[in-house]
């Protein structure tokens, strides 16, 4: 069978259980095809010929009850993989081999898919575009030297270019539904405490949540229903009920109320982005779902708030890397000097910047100030969503403020970075899903995305919505194999 | 407010990152232009906002408090960067 790699999730999983298609045929099709894409320089490391063996192991003797039966799949190096390099992105875990395997790729290995590689990210999850990553930049498959959005750039990357019919990523600000946004894929953040961070390299904790990418929405809700569990080893894991989200999707989403927040509004939003949110309201609208006007009145306050919480946790998850247990280790005269040299050698300039502010807002005399007063604001920023929560369902917004950039674009202007993240910082303060779809493009050909946002733990409503939106849209991603030679 | 070079040096000291003069100048210039727009925040009131801490509103649960995992001591030093079996090491600490 041709074309493997160009099939959806669904599509494979039914061709596998048709005995159709082998595992071993479907893992070969995806390494095939990632051997041939190095120029993206989506992987940082692979596991293609262990990969190819389970699959035959799979064959040997298929459960085809799994509801993952055989499928290959990357995930982004930030989870850690048992006896598999894992390295954030970073030089300072360049070497290093967890010995323990993340929940949530526990839960996608146990329902029967196989570990192709890991894929390449900003470091430490801290970026919006892959160019803080040690292993180097990623290519868009839609466009030769564009950023493929970030921090989970090589999942986006490898999902948009087929290198994978799934992936999993992380999102703390948006890096899972900027990059989507980028590559013209579904990626869904899910509701804080869904998905378990346990085995996850930490980046701020009380923000990071791990969720899925795929070609389309249904292939999204079956991957999240395999890494959504409640999980012992995460003290901040919910114990709520959790559907069988691709079974109970559905189109029907009529009388639903879809909330428009006018203070999306951006100054300097181009015109295409306020199309193609004019377009989504409409389609809603066909969709036979009601649209009400709603104001999130602190939106404008979101990412200061963001740019003091996630440095401040950043700066004390990261003080576990000092050379001493486990990473990099840079040669000192003393102790002392060994961490400093360590961690000023290790990580990059980003991850060093993002510490340093972290340090600054916590420290004696500024704590007050900055940190506590950015956890008040937080505070208002979830009020503001439960005052709107009163009156819909879901909410509708563009997912980024603009598409794709070019590599070396905005490096040198660390805020004009974070303001990419505008649309999706707020949901990740305030714990809730969000999912952006692809809607259109621009005059460019470039992909733009929708996000919307759902109520705390109703990502099945939330699905839905995404679901009947897909079926009016009728995307279709450019991808021209430009860096297959 | 702004950030000068003997900040960013005191906060190298705490976040125990080494920086020379060349980087604390550039951190500097990014701090500032970053804590410049972390700024907009005290437009707000907030005397009387509670913060924020957990989005999550429950208490956390509590679990017995038993021993589930072996002997990991070989795993756990596994992947230390100076070898040695029983323990970490590092350099010298007392003279």
């Amino acid at each position: 069978m041709s074309d493997i790699t160009k099939q959806s999730l669904s599509e494979l999983i039914k061709n596998i259980k048709d005995k159709k298609l082998s595992s071993t045929e479907v893992t070969k099709a995806f390494v095939e095809r990632s051997e041939k894409s190095k120029e993206l320089n989506a992987y940082v490391t692979d596991d293609f010929s262990a990969a190819i063996d389970k699959a035959k192991r799979f064959d040997e003797k298929p459960n085809l009850d799994l509801k993952l039966p055989g499928i290959p799949m990357a995930v982004k190096d930030l989870f850690c993989t048992k006896n598999i390099k894992t390295t954030a992105g970073s030089k300072i875990l360049n070497n290093f081999i967890p010995t323990y395997e993340s929940t949530v790729t526990q839960n996608i290995w146990n329902e029967g898919a196989i570990l192709l590689g890991k894929l390449n990210c900003d470091e430490f999850a801290m970026g919006s575009s892959n160019e803080t990553s040690f292993f180097g930049n990623v290519q868009n498959p839609i466009d030769k030297d564009l950023v493929p959005g970030g921090s989970s750039g090589g999942s986006s990357s490898a999902v948009a270019a087929q290198l994978t019919p799934i992936t999993i990523g992380t999102d703390t600000g948006g890096s899972i539904r900027q990059p989507a946004s980028f590559t013209g894929i579904v990626g869904l953040k899910p509701t804080y405490g869904s998905c378990s961070r346990y085995g996850i390299v930490a980046f701020a904790s009380s923000l990071d949540q791990a969720g899925p990418m795929a070609q389309n929405v249904k292939d999204c809700a079956l991957l999240h229903e395999v890494i959504s569990s409640y999980d012992e080893k995460d003290s901040t894991s919910i114990d709520f009920k959790r559907n069988n989200y691709s079974n109970e999707l559905t189109n029907n989403i009529k009388g639903k109320k879809i909330g428009i927040p006018k203070e999306y509004r951006v100054d300097g939003m181009p015109k295409e982005i306020e199309d193609l949110w004019k377009k989504g309201i409409d389609y809603v609208k066909d969709c036979g779902a009601e649209i009400i006007d709603i104001s999130l009145p602190h939106t404008n306050y979101a990412l200061p708030t963001y740019y003091i919480v996630a440095p401040a946790e950043a700066s004390s998850n990261l003080a576990r890397y000092d050379g001493v247990k486990y990473g990099f280790r840079a040669d000192g005269e003393n102790l002392i000097d060994m961490y400093e040299k360590t961690r000023s050698e290790g990580f990059g300039a980003e991850v060093q910047r993002r510490i340093m502010i972290g340090t600054y807002v916590l420290s004696s005399g500024y704590y007050d100030a900055y940190y506590l007063k950015a956890q008040k604001v937080r505070k208002l920023i979830k009020n503001d969503f439960d005052e709107a929560y009163k009156k819909v369902d879901a909410i509708l917004t563009p997912s980024t403020p603009s598409s794709a950039f070019k590599i070396g674009e905005k490096t040198n202007d660390p805020v004009s970075m974070y303001l990419n993240d505008i649309f999706t910082v707020p949901v990740n303060l305030a714990g809730l899903p969000g999912i952006s779809i692809p809607a259109g493009h621009d005059v460019k050909g470039y992909p733009l995305g929708l996000q919307i946002i759902g109520k705390a733990f109703d990502e099945q409503n939330l699905l839905n919505i995404a679901f009947a939106m897909e079926e009016k849209i009728n995307f279709k991603n450019k991808i021209t194999d430009w860096w297959i030679k | 407010m702004s950030i000068d070079l003997k900040t960013i040096k005191h906060i190298s000291k705490l976040s125990r990152i080494s920086v020379n003069e060349k980087k604390a100048e550039k951190l500097a210039g990014d701090l500032n232009s970053i804590f410049e727009f972390i700024e907009k925040l005290n437009e707000l009131k907030t005397e009387n906002v509670e913060p924020l801490t957990s989005v999550a509103e429950t208490t956390l649960k509590l679990r017995s408090d038993k021993v589930n995992s072996k002997n990991l001591r070989e795993q756990i030093i596994k992947n230390s960067p100076q070898e040695n079996e029983d323990y970490f090491v590092v350099p010298k600490v007392i003279e």
